[in-house]
């Protein structure tokens, strides 16, 4: 009786070990993940079917999602990385990658080139010669019109190989307002402030000739933002909003959004983003490549990317996760939910916008030819919020020259105080 | 005095201490940060090392100088004019650009007069700070006379026994509760351009005479109408310390003064006024500081704009050290406000002693 007391507090003291064991060789190491998508559904849906995939598919790794609202995402990165907080996997914005690698919240990320090596230009965050980051998509602005406007116009339809020079552009935008049928003639989305700013604005500037900094040495804008190509580029900005061509910085948000639908607007500026919603509305919405003001059609290139914190202890985890997330099959996901541009041709011909003859088809054929992306810098955050306020005093009436000047004298001095940015 | 301070007051400095405490955490640490770190390079992210730069910041903002520009002249040393007669004058880029005058290098026109043919610019190292530093300065000066005026006007008005008062007393204090973020939201669209409450309004008013202006997009109506908008939505606070001021002064005094036969304005000047004397340093002094500290309003409203007309000290505070992610400089504003509000604060103090 006692014996078999015994063996049995054994046998139960043994299960429980094993009992623990396994849990602990069941468990699975955790990772962070923010995301920039808090508030947007559709988003959401799709990246916690990505984290749930991940978790189910393999038993090594644990993948927590957090969310963030865009606007404050940005600043919550920052302030955990100066606590110390940053999740495993972080979300970047393309264009502020080289700032947080340089920063040191990021490190290199290492995965198997061969999966990446059909992706868009545009969607690889490269800075000092090594792989930080990886989009599942990409992002493409064209210009809006309805195919009726440009047949009362008598305007001919331009093409990527064939887009219109600055003068036809201009022409058709004083048509539009000769006409009297629209509001303004053009809309660039005044509304949207922030990174739409230079996201949108800086290819006009490039296809002119200039450059928000000077993109050989990166240690200057002088010669570039207020260069002679460059002040050309700041009359012809401030000519739009003289001569009421385009609505000014004071436009209503809700005037961006459906100005164009209800044909108060001619011609709009305006992301890939919004297509899938335009089209539902606008019957014979044509997207229209970038006027060639001189250099070129040029549009901007990158969107939100994947990467790993530097201060992540199990980089291979979030680098396996990340492989996971650039399937295709995720890439079409995102495609079809948001009308985002799939970072892949295999994956584009799996949407139902995007494929060959598809009614988006035409924006992967604009990243893939004239797309540019926005300087590869540390220094691009500051330098694109002075760009952003020197657009808006030129569109407001100030000075071309000596604003574009005064930007310059602002980047100089913020390049000179951080030594160089490491370039 | 200082007995009394120091001396079997266990309790009363007990019940001091979280204040303290909070107050030496979340204010005055803070405060010796700010000035230590506007004398260095501090950025809001960057893997250099922070070094000492002595009084950098402070020249870059405060930096000034005036250039006389002489007339273009042609061959025959005739003054050139344009179309409309006016003067013309070299462009200030081709000095402040040009390496002959390296003392002018990073500066930018402020504002210029003319003294006989020629013309004396004056230049900044900061021009946008400058704007920001007089924008603030017209703020105060508007809004301390105003809103405190008004709100003495309000409390004198609600000081009656009349049925339904507190009905009165609710709305006007009203919009102290709601917080400014939203009523700055609000605000936005009464003041939208094309079809905004108030332009609406007034061309109700005028039967379709007036033109819609673009309250917030416009240079000239800008600073207006936030300075208006701000001080209707303060008007309410102050109108309550108005009010307890106006309920300490003895109704034995009005008795006194009905009996004497005092107009009612004479009450209002002999008896009112000398009793909220307090109350109205307080009410200034707390409007004085509550205006240069503007900021909600400005970064919901036009976040500086447009041209600049509405920029402020704390807002350039904020956007230097987060938007333009430099610290130092975010430091350097907050420590030259300091010494403005404090210096500003002792002239009042000094102005409404005790006689």
């Amino acid at each position: 009786m006692k014996n078999a007391a015994r063996l049995l507090a054994k046998t139960t003291a043994l299960a429980a070990v094993l009992a623990a064991t396994t849990t602990v060789a069941q468990a699975q190491t955790e990772l962070g993940l923010w995301y920039h998508g808090a508030g947007n559904e559709v988003e959401e849906t799709l990246i916690n079917r990505i984290v749930s995939d991940f978790n189910a598919s393999q038993g090594d790794w644990e993948v927590v999602l957090e969310a963030f609202p865009q606007g404050s995402y940005n600043d919550s990165v920052v302030a955990a990385a100066l606590a110390g907080n940053l999740p495993d996997i972080l979300d970047v914005d393309g264009p502020v990658m080289p700032n947080w690698a340089w920063s040191g919240y990021m490190q290199p990320l290492t995965i198997d080139e061969g999966l990446i090596a059909n992706f868009l230009p545009g969607t690889k965050g490269m800075w000092d010669g090594q792989l930080y980051s990886i989009g599942l998509w990409d992002a493409a602005v064209a210009l809006y019109a309805r195919q009726s406007t440009l047949d009362d116009l008598g305007l001919r339809t331009p093409t990527l190989d064939n887009p219109w020079t600055g003068d036809e552009f201009m022409a058709a935008l004083e048509a539009a307002q000769a006409s009297g049928d629209y509001e303004y003639a053009f809309d660039l989305g005044m509304a949207w402030t922030g990174e739409w700013y230079p996201y949108a604005f800086s290819p006009f500037l490039q296809s002119f000739g200039g450059d928000i900094v000077d993109r050989s040495s990166y240690q200057t804008a002088d010669g570039a933002l207020n260069s002679d190509e460059a002040i050309a580029f700041g009359e012809w900005w401030q000519s739009l909003f003289d001569n009421e061509l385009v609505p000014g910085t004071s436009q209503d948000p809700a005037d961006r959004d459906t100005g164009f639908i209800e044909g108060r607007y001619a011609f709009a500026w305006n992301g890939n983003w919004a297509a899938v919603g335009h089209l539902a509305e606008v019957d014979d919405l044509v997207f229209l490549p970038a006027p060639d003001f001189g250099n070129g059609s040029v549009i901007g290139a990158a969107s939100w990317q994947f990467g790993v914190s530097a201060t992540s202890e199990n980089p291979d985890g979030a680098a396996a996760f990340i492989e996971f997330a650039i399937q295709d099959e995720y890439l079409a996901a995102f495609s079809d939910g948001i009308g985002l541009i799939p970072s892949t041709p295999s994956a584009a011909a799996m949407t139902d916008t995007y494929q060959e003859g598809g009614p988006l088809n035409v924006f992967f054929g604009l990243s893939q030819t004239q797309a540019l992306v926005r300087p590869v810098t540390p220094g691009y955050v500051v330098a694109a919020s002075i760009f952003e306020k020197a657009l808006a005093d030129i569109a407001n009436g100030a000075d071309v020259a000596d604003t574009l000047d005064a930007a310059v004298d602002e980047i100089d001095r913020d390049i000179e105080r951080n030594s160089g940015y490491g370039h | 005095m200082a007995s009394k301070l120091t001396q079997s007051n266990r309790a009363g400095w007990s019940f001091a201490l979280p204040g303290f405490a909070l107050i030496s955490a979340f204010i005055i640490l803070p405060f010796f940060f700010a000035f230590g770190l506007s004398l260095t390079n501090q950025r809001l992210i960057s893997p250099n090392p922070t070094e000492f730069v002595g009084f950098d910041n402070y020249r870059d903002l405060l930096g000034l100088a005036v250039i006389t520009l002489e007339p273009e002249r042609d061959a025959a040393g005739q003054v050139l004019r344009d179309e409309d007669g006016e003067i013309e004058y070299p462009r200030v880029r081709t000095l402040t650009r040009s390496d002959d005058f390296p003392q002018y290098r990073g500066m930018r026109e402020w504002f210029r007069w003319q003294s006989g043919e020629d013309a004396r610019v004056v230049v900044a190292s900061d021009v946008v700070f400058m704007k920001a530093l007089t924008n603030t300065l017209v703020f105060v000066l508007v809004v301390a006379p105003a809103q405190g005026g008004l709100a003495l006007c309000l409390a004198l008005l609600i000081n009656q026994r009349l049925r339904g008062i507190n009905i009165f007393r609710t709305i006007y204090f009203m919009p102290v509760v709601v917080s400014i973020v939203v009523v700055s939201l609000l605000w936005r669209f009464i003041y939208d351009g094309s079809d905004g409450l108030l332009n609406n309004m007034l061309a109700g008013l005028t039967f379709g005479f007036f033109q819609p202006v673009d309250w917030l997009g416009n240079p000239d109506t800008a600073l207006g109408s936030i300075i208006a908008m701000s001080v209707w939505q303060g008007v309410g606070f102050h109108m309550v310390i108005w009010l307890s001021g106006l309920q300490t002064i003895s109704p034995t005094l009005y008795e006194a003064a009905e009996i004497e036969g005092a107009s009612k304005w004479q009450t209002f000047r002999y008896v009112t006024w000398p009793g909220l004397r307090n109350t109205a340093v307080l009410v200034l002094i707390v409007i004085t500081m509550q205006g240069f500290a503007l900021f909600a309003q400005i970064d919901v409203m036009t976040k500086g704009g447009p041209l600049d007309s509405t920029q402020t000290i704390v807002f350039q505070a904020v956007e230097r050290g987060y938007g333009r992610q430099d610290i130092s400089g975010g430091s350097t504003i907050s420590v030259i406000l300091f010494l403005i509000v404090l210096t500003i604060s002792f002239v009042q103090r000094w102005l409404t002693r005790e006689k």
